[in-house]
């Protein structure tokens, strides 16, 4: 089976959340987080850069690396869902810790894939998201077990964003493209987070309806506004450079 | 009763003649402290003074300073100390304490014959 499912749901899901991040760029708390989190927006970039060129590689056609981010569809965006918008320091947080604990899980299994080029993305990438994880981490933790405030503000950015965390552990086409063990990485992810919840005084929510769709190009209605910002100068001036 | 306190802290640059920030209640972000920022920018070298920033404890310190000083390369190890531990000497006191060495010639190490073979003393 070809890998160009799961690298396009690989970038797909890195080029959004990083999109959504850099929204902080200029509008961070505090000066050196907004630096931290614009650093992250551009590390995801790097990494969907890279899975959108073997992505094109594999392709063919003349496809590259732009074509695939800017000339794409929503309903061929492959992204977990991702798209929702930045919200609060604290959701933007609780997100990214989310998913760079699923990244990083990910990723580890990843990087022993058979496919060299593949694995080798993935080695590179584990680093950065070893210190994605870490940063978010502390976020959450800090905010949870923070004032009254924070900690009201992280249960209702958890409230809001659990659901959309289940998608990450049903198999699609792009995780058997990948060959991904999703029962293993589930049950690390759940026991990492559980362990983190524990320190930042939050309840792991239970028996929640979990939605899915992200990994076959069914996105929330976020998506659209997203690309539409995206790709607006090369859907007006097709093939414009800068 | 209610007192303005002014605390002074290293680092401080005050655009007013009082100097020093005032003293606010709790939880506004520009409470978190001070740090001062050291990096050895390769192994077997000195930690040297970067600059600095604000964080909330010394865990922040140091992702901030991963964040703001080592994202080009400049470094394999930081330090962070909060700024209101640096002891700094006081500039009306520079008379005192530098000036008196500036004629004492001898006691650089300029007086001693070097035999030819000893380069790059």
């Amino acid at each position: 089976m070809t890998l160009l499912p799961g690298l396009l749901y690989l970038a797909d899901t890195t080029l959004i959340l990083s999109h959504r991040n850099s929204e902080w760029c200029g509008h961070g708390p505090v000066l050196e987080q907004d630096i931290a989190i614009s650093n992250m927006s551009l590390d995801l970039i790097g990494q969907c850069r890279n899975f959108y060129q073997y992505a094109a590689d594999l392709q063919g056609n003349g496809a590259t690396e732009d074509s695939m981010a800017y000339l794409r569809t929503g309903r061929e965006f492959k992204n977990l869902l991702a798209e929702l918008p930045k919200g609060d320091w604290g959701f933007t947080t609780l997100r990214q810790y989310l998913f760079s604990q699923f990244q990083y899980l990910q990723f580890r299994q990843l990087s022993k894939h058979k496919d060299e080029r593949l694995a080798a993305i993935a080695a590179k990438s584990f680093k950065e998201t070893t210190y994605h994880l870490r940063w978010s981490r502390e976020w959450v933790i800090r905010l949870g077990d923070g004032t009254a405030e924070s900690h009201a503000r992280m249960a209702a950015a958890l409230k809001e964003m659990w659901p959309y965390t289940g998608e990450m552990f049903m198999t699609a086409q792009p995780d058997e493209a990948l060959g991904l063990n999703l029962a293993m990485l589930q049950q690390e992810w759940e026991q990492e987070v559980k362990q983190v919840f524990g320190e930042a005084k939050l309840d792991m929510p239970h028996g929640v309806f979990m939605h899915s769709g992200g990994k076959s190009g069914r996105h929330t209605e976020h998506l659209g506004f997203i690309l539409a910002e995206m790709q607006y100068m090369q859907r007006a001036y097709p093939g414009c450079e800068w | 009763m209610h007192f303005n306190l002014r605390i002074f802290r290293y680092g401080d640059i005050p655009e007013d003649k009082s100097g020093g920030e005032l003293q606010q209640s709790a939880s506004t972000k520009n409470d978190w402290p001070l740090w001062e920022v050291f990096i050895r920018s390769k192994q077997g070298l000195d930690h040297k003074h970067v600059g600095s920033l604000h964080a909330a404890d010394a865990q922040m310190a140091i992702e901030n300073a991963r964040d703001v000083y080592t994202r080009r390369m400049e470094g394999v190890s930081i330090w962070v100390v909060e700024s209101k531990h640096v002891h700094a000497s006081l500039p009306e006191e520079a008379g005192s304490l530098y000036d008196p060495a500036q004629d004492k010639i001898y006691r650089h190490p300029t007086f001693y014959d070097l035999p030819d073979e000893v380069n790059h003393m």
